[in-house]
């Protein structure tokens, strides 16, 4: 146990004292106890770097917990929806983790470090989840969020950039893969990740190192239009991909108070992570009878006419807004790169298949008067934004 | 003689919330009370030069906040102002601090297990379903399960609608938090001591339970389930201490005609031909009225107040048996200055928290050990409050108002009254617990007012000075309150109502009980009705 | 893989005898291994030392559902029933209670007790047609779980207004407070408030008490029997019971876990290594054991695995068996008395401060007893002329602080034999061999998790629709083809075989359905 008195205000990240130099407008967020960029010179700027050069975004304060020991396999294979024996040390993957009635308490990345060794990174923090999982295996859960320094570096010359460090193997890190290797004598992961939709990796090294390593990718990255973002762009980047945000797209099923405000993993479109082949893993009860019977919500892509970003909107099956609403935006913006008016929504189900017509309430505001309107827009089934350069090994030095 | 359409007697918050809405129906109301000031133990007190003493209940949450906007309280000068925080000192010289900001709070518990600060999220999603369940019924009547009537009959389906709402995991859920014991329910999320420690002193506040009583889960609740502007589970102080609530509320009764006399003891209730006529004072005035609405305890109502030929023999054995213990006590105390406590860093935001100088369950445990053998507790637990640092009425500037609600003390020492060196050595234990976790605490004391339970019912008239007028236990919860068949605030004799803390839904400085007997009572006498509805939270 | 039964049954306690039985009357192929060399569970008889042998844990039968009874056609031989219980006074002064009244009181004591036990017994029979089914579930539309639970309120109803009134009331309340309210005599309030705390890790003072004398009282309205032979006898009857209906009971067979493919139960695989296939398993262990050991968390979900983890089964009850070369002298009590019940608890207090220590792991200074002399009816028991003591000693926490050594169990006996000597002057003298069983020495023995009479603690919130946990009160646990039927499930311990019958029940009834 630590002595008190406890820290008071927000915690700093190892690359604190870079991104501040690199601050020019004071626009910061708590994550996690952190102090977190909401965006350093401009979102826009920022997001092109994204999508056009190369982005570096302050991944630590993400959750990270070490999963060791004789069980880990089987302990792993419990707790998340797909079947983890089929990932391979080396690997990477993509997971999401329910309570026993099939609701998604978080989804979150499974690094598999070394053989029965990993690393689960989520957004929230699950310890106490995660100790009651641990019930009966024999297993060992470290907390390790301070313990390591990440980087997400991003963008369709991430790959030219981190190729100036000298990393071995890098060429061939396919996507979902990990790597060891040697940065002034300290090991470096990196792993070829992300939550960009786009070509990209993120790198993971011991707190003391995380300087060192800003600036050797800072000074790589010079001609490579090398940018630090805030998460406003990225979050951008994220919709553009179709991915989930907890907060947004759902709720941690064990912090809800309401009934019926959770989601599973069905209602999620992550079927294709459910792996009803295993015996048993938590939610599989409950998710086989809702396989049977139908899901209650859909999550859905939506492609929406016109231009007007359809934040918190109501979803209606008609243009008229008659009868009740069907379900609700959870995030929407503008997408840049595919000049689209996009959102990730949650409908009830029958509506919202791929390919459906519905419409959303946006309100809008101008010159501070606020105006409605009812926006057609279409169920898409796949993300807006999917460059093959996105799973290209080796990468092209774009 | 003038017969006033109704006399309330006791001129508490309830009391004066029940005469409030009667009076704002039209009603002719007159509201007595023994002391010569208001407020029963909702009450400021000026007992020490310029010092303004909470020196009975002295924070605020529960005050239904319909009733607040109602009767308008802010017009006649009441303002909470909330407070935040919590500490649990502890004997190795460290301490555990609850903080307002959610990180610092989380890191704090994190200091101690990790697991524990991950898991308060769930542990407060479950309490707050249990709070969102309960506090819709805080301003309704509870059913009568054994009667066959519509409104009792609806008023069930609404209970099983909402419990059924929950889903079948949380169902069973629910069944176990009623009857599980704080510590049990503690335990079933957190694994670091003097965190739980921490938790369960609202599972025993003002009961005569242990923290290893089934039943006390419920309690938490009790004390979870108020909220000040709307953030449930936060606490308050009321400018000019908790005598603002009562002031505001007579000014509020008043201002709707209402009449109130003050040193006006009733010695009894008057029943003519079974039907109640009006009251006896102490002083022998009589005062006549049409209906009669006790804001008193039902022990003293009945037990002292009435006739026992005038009740039926079964209610009035049950109202004997009627379960109001005293178990807590306080010190209230005037500071020379700010004491300090060398475990808080200079200026830590604790000082304007509750203050508790016990760290184990164990501990908490013992202190009801001894209340169970007829001692206060040797190693109380105590709930300390400085208002005078968010509140600039209550003391001098620089000067200092200190509040120990202290558990466990009982309203009587192995069967008998206190003496007054028995109070003198309560005090002391209580000063000296403090003072083990604040050097300079003793020499600051300018005066300090012990209470026991004793002191309580002597002087406000609370039966064994419970805070609630009654355990709060099951047998005496919602249609068990205050006692099975009475639970909907009409006595036993015609125009005879009950509208005090021993009635559904319980005590605090709530004022439901008194505005659901005035909605009863108005509906009897084909009044329209002037109690607000339930804002329900959705 | 060696046969393949239709059922096989883990523990030949007597629930998974009367399960057992009940299964291979309805025509089942049914295995019943059992760990320890006899059947009956915690209901045995055993040699404690040469030539003295008495019932081992349960040494009393006053809940054998009637119909188990008739069902398996049991007629368990008594040595004697009806027995009296008679609560000692230091002063020679006892109390003696048979059946609905009770000597040594006032006359109004006695009038009240007459009213109190017509009180309870109403609501004991209530309770009682409750242990027999299976709980319903709750916000489901199965007809016949909405059926018991529309059958319960009106049962309810039908104790009349008063009466459910007072149902409502005392269900959640403490005898403390019942017995101040209508007792005078300490005796009587420290002899009732023992009936309702035997067994549980519960106070007077608790609320929940009423219940747990209720259920106490929901058996044979609380007449207290002791069968010729002790316990095992009545294991042996249940045993013979099953076997005549054709099941197969093989007793040293521990069972090392309960085999599981696929989400389903297969069969069990024994300590020996034998496996025995199945595609149903009955599990007589207590749920802890079951779902942790026998099963394995991994076959079970974090939320369920977290219950049953949570699950509370501290066990307060120790047995200590005494070797007596002759009866001990206690004043006031004829001869004929040893025939009865004897209880140690002075009034309700002492009861309550008996418990005080317990709650932080340390044994109660002054202990309640419960003490019987069974060889006193039955000469099997002891040679000739001399002495068994079998009793009942609260409390002695399994989570003992400084931990279960031979030490602490010797001092703990010490303290009993003390107390007891307290009335029984001359009982050290006559004690030839003894033999103190806590609670972890039950565990060890019996194979009982936290050595619980109830195997899991008898309280509202692991009761009925939430006993042992959500997710598995009506007997079928989250895996496929597992089953509990022992004390762990609804409606809990006692030598009753209600859970076994309701579990067997519960299982044919899903045959027949399949």
């Amino acid at each position: 146990m630590k002595q008190g008195p406890v820290h008071q205000g927000r915690l700093k990240s190892p690359f604190f004292s870079r991104l501040e130099k690199l601050d020019f407008v004071n626009e910061w967020h708590e994550w996690k106890g952190y102090s977190s960029a909401d965006q350093l010179y401009c979102s826009d700027t920022e997001y092109f770097a994204i999508r056009n050069a190369t982005a570096v975004f302050d991944l630590t304060p993400m959750t990270k917990y070490r999963i060791t020991g004789p069980d880990a396999l089987d302990y792993l294979n419990r707790l998340v929806t797909r079947d983890m024996a089929k990932v391979r040390p080396g690997r990477v993957a993509y997971a999401v983790w329910c309570d026993d009635n099939g609701q998604v308490i978080d989804d979150g990345t499974i690094f598999h470090l070394r053989e029965g060794e990993y690393r689960l990174c989520s957004q929230e923090r699950h310890s106490a989840w995660l100790q009651a999982a641990a019930i009966g295996f024999d297993v060992t859960i470290t907390h390790e969020t301070e313990d390591v320094a990440a980087l997400a570096v991003q963008g369709p010359t991430s790959y030219s950039v981190l190729s100036k460090l000298n990393l071995d193997g890098l060429g061939e890190l396919k996507p979902f893969g990990l790597m060891h290797c040697d940065f002034q004598g300290t090991e470096l992961m990196v792993s070829r990740t992300g939550f960009t939709g786009d070509l990209g990796y993120e790198l993971w090294i011991d707190p003391d190192k995380a300087e060192a390593l800003w600036d050797a990718l800072f000074e790589a990255g010079e001609l490579h239009g090398i940018r630090a973002i805030g998460t406003t762009a990225l979050d951008m980047a994220r919709i553009e991909a179709g991915y989930l945000a907890a907060y947004e797209e759902f709720l941690p099923a064990d912090e809800t108070v309401r009934t019926g405000v959770s989601r599973s993993p069905l209602e999620l479109g992550l079927d294709w992570l459910v792996d009803f082949k295993k015996p048993n893993f938590n939610g599989r009860r409950a998710l086989a009878e809702e396989k049977r019977k139908g899901s209650v919500w859909r999550l859905v892509k939506l492609d929406i006419e016109g231009n007007k970003e359809a934040h918190h909107s109501y979803i209606f099956s008609n243009a008229k807004a008659s009868g009740s609403n069907i379900g609700f935006v959870t995030s929407a913006v503008w997408s840049p790169v595919c000049k689209q008016n996009i959102a990730l929504g949650t409908v009830k189900t029958p509506h919202g298949k791929p390919g459906d017509t519905v419409w959303v309430e946006i309100y809008y505001q101008r010159e501070m008067h606020w105006n409605r309107k009812m926006a057609k827009a279409t169920v898409v089934d796949k993300p807006f934004w999917f460059p093959p350069r996105r799973g290209a090994t080796p990468p092209g030095p774009y | 003689m003038k017969t006033y359409d109704a006399i309330v007697v006791g001129a508490g918050h309830n009391g004066l919330t029940n005469a409030a809405f009667l009076a704002k129906a039209g009603l002719d109301v007159v509201c007595v009370e023994k002391n010569d000031y208001i407020g029963g133990a909702t009450v400021s007190r000026n007992l020490y030069k310029d010092w303004w003493y909470s020196n009975c209940s002295y924070v605020c949450s529960l005050l239904r906040p319909e009733i607040y906007r109602d009767l308008e309280l802010h017009k006649h000068g009441l303002q909470v102002t909330p407070y935040g925080g919590s500490v649990q000192f502890m004997e190795n010289g460290d301490y555990y601090g609850s903080y307002h900001d959610h990180e610092v709070a989380y890191r704090e518990m994190a200091r101690f297990s990790r697991h524990d600060a991950d898991a308060y999220k769930t542990y407060s999603a479950d309490t707050m379903r249990q709070c969102r369940f309960i506090r819709d019924f805080l301003l309704s009547t509870a059913p009568d399960p054994t009667s066959l009537r519509p409104k009792d009959l609806m008023e069930l389906a609404r209970i099983g609608g909402k419990f059924m709402n929950m889903g079948e995991d949380r169902m069973y859920e629910t069944i176990r938090f009623w009857t599980m014991s704080v510590a049990e329910y503690l335990d079933e999320y957190f694994e670091t001591d003097v965190i739980k420690t921490a938790f369960s002193g609202s599972g025993i506040i003002g009961t005569a339970l242990g923290i290893h009583s089934p039943g006390t889960a419920y309690v938490l609740l009790h004390h979870y389930m108020g909220d000040v502007d709307g953030n449930v589970g936060s606490w308050g102080f009321a400018r000019g201490g908790t005598g603002a609530v009562s002031k505001a509320i007579a000014g509020a009764y008043q201002a709707a005609g209402g009449e109130l006399r003050t040193e006006s003891g009733v010695d009894q209730i008057i029943v003519r031909n079974g039907k109640v006529s009006g009251v006896a004072l102490e002083n022998g005035d009589e005062i006549q009225g049409r209906i009669v609405v006790s804001a008193m305890d039902v022990k003293r109502t009945f037990l002292t107040c009435m006739d026992k030929n005038d009740l039926p023999e079964k209610f009035h054995r049950r109202i004997e048996n009627f379960k109001i213990r005293g178990s807590s006590g306080k010190v209230n105390i005037a500071l020379d200055g700010l004491p300090t406590f060398p475990a808080l860093p200079e200026g830590s935001s604790l000082y304007h928290s509750d203050m508790h100088f016990i760290d184990s369950m164990e501990r908490m445990e013992r202190a009801y050990d001894d209340w169970k053998d007829g001692r206060w507790s040797e190693d109380p637990y105590i709930d300390m409050v400085i208002p005078t640092l968010s509140d600039p009425t209550m003391a001098p500037p620089g000067k200092h108002f200190m509040s120990c609600f202290v558990q466990y003390c009982p309203h009587q020492i192995e069967g008998r009254r206190w003496t007054q060196e028995e109070k003198e050595a309560f005090g002391q234990t209580v000063i000296n617990q403090i003072a083990n976790y604040s050097p300079d605490f003793k020499d600051l004391i300018l005066h300090a007012e012990i209470r026991t339970p004793q002191d309580i019912e002597d002087e406000i008239g609370i039966t064994e000075g419970n805070i609630f007028h009654g355990e709060l236990t099951m047998d005496q919860l919602l249609f068990n309150r205050p006692i099975p068949g009475y639970a909907q605030y009409r006595g036993p004799v015609d125009g005879l109502y009950m509208c005090g803390s021993s009635n559904h839904p319980g005590g605090g400085i709530m004022a439901a009980p008194g505005a659901n007997a005035a909605r009863e009572i108005l509906s009897d006498l084909k009044r329209p009705n002037t109690v607000p509805e339930n804002w329900g939270d959705d | 893989m060696t046969d393949k039964y239709d059922a096989i049954v883990v523990g030949a306690g007597h629930n998974g005898l009367v399960c057992s039985a009940l299964l291979a009357k309805a025509g089942m192929n049914v295995l019943v291994l059992e760990a320890n060399a006899q059947v009956g569970g915690a209901a045995v008889t055993r040699e404690f030392t040469e030539g003295y042998s008495t019932s081992a844990c349960a040494h009393l039968l006053y809940q054998l559902q009637p119909e188990v009874r008739k069902e398996l056609k049991l007629s368990p031989q008594l040595a004697t029933e009806d027995m009296s219980t008679i609560a000692l006074a230091e002063s020679g002064q006892h109390l003696r209670i048979t059946a609905d009244s009770v000597e040594g009181v006032s006359d109004e004591d006695a009038e009240q007790y007459r009213r109190f036990r017509k009180r309870m017994t109403r609501f004991a029979d209530l309770l009682r047609t409750y242990l027999n089914k299976r709980p319903p579930r709750l916000g489901t539309k199965n007809f016949k779980d909405m059926l018991t639970l529309a059958q319960l309120g009106f049962d309810i109803r039908r104790l009349g207004k008063e009466e459910m009134q007072e149902f409502l009331r005392l269900i959640g309340m403490n005898m403390h407070d019942e017995v101040t309210e209508r007792f005078e005599s300490p005796l009587l309030k420290g002899a009732i408030s023992l009936d309702s705390v035997l067994g549980t890790h519960l106070g007077p003072r608790s609320p929940n008490t009423i219940m747990t004398y209720l259920y106490r009282q929901a058996g044979d309205h609380g007449r207290v029997a002791v069968p010729q032979g002790g316990m095992g006898s009545v294991s042996e009857e249940l045993a013979h019971a099953a076997r005549g209906a054709g099941a197969t009971i093989r007793t040293s067979m521990p069972v090392k876990r309960i085999v599981i493919d696929n989400g389903r139960v297969t069969g069990v695989e024994t300590e020996g290594g034998e496996v025995f296939s199945s595609y149903t398993v009955i599990s007589n262990a207590d749920p802890k054991r079951t779902v942790m050991e026998l099963v394995g968390a991994k076959h079970v979900e974090t939320g369920f695995g977290r219950r049953i983890h949570h699950l509370r089964a501290r066990g307060n009850a120790a047995k200590l068996h005494l070797a007596l070369d002759g009866l001990p002298t206690i004043e006031g009590l004829n001869k004929k008395d040893f025939g009865e019940r004897i209880v140690i608890a002075g009034d309700e207090h002492y009861v309550e401060r008996a418990f005080n220590p317990a709650k932080y792991g340390e044994c109660s200074s002054e202990p309640v007893v419960e003490m019987t002399f069974p060889s006193f009816r039955d000469e099997s028991l002891a040679p000739t002329g001399k002495h068994v003591m079998s009793a009942v000693v609260q409390y002695a926490p399994y989570n003992l602080k400084a931990g279960w050594d031979d030490a602490a169990r010797e001092a703990f006996k010490q303290t009993v034999i003390k107390t007891i000597a307290k009335y029984a002057p001359d009982i050290e003298q006559r004690i030839s061999a003894s033999e103190l069983l806590t609670p972890a020495d039950i565990e060890r023995e019996f194979h009982i998790t936290g050595g619980h009479w109830h195997h899991a603690e008898l309280t509202l919130d692991q009761f009925l629709f939430v006993r042992p946990v959500n997710g598995a009160a009506q007997y079928a646990l989250p895996v496929d083809g597992l089953f509990l039927c022992g004390a762990g499930a609804h409606p809990g311990g006692g030598v009753s075989g209600a859970a076994g019958r309701n579990a067997a029940r519960t299982i044919l009834r899903r045959e027949k359905a399949a």
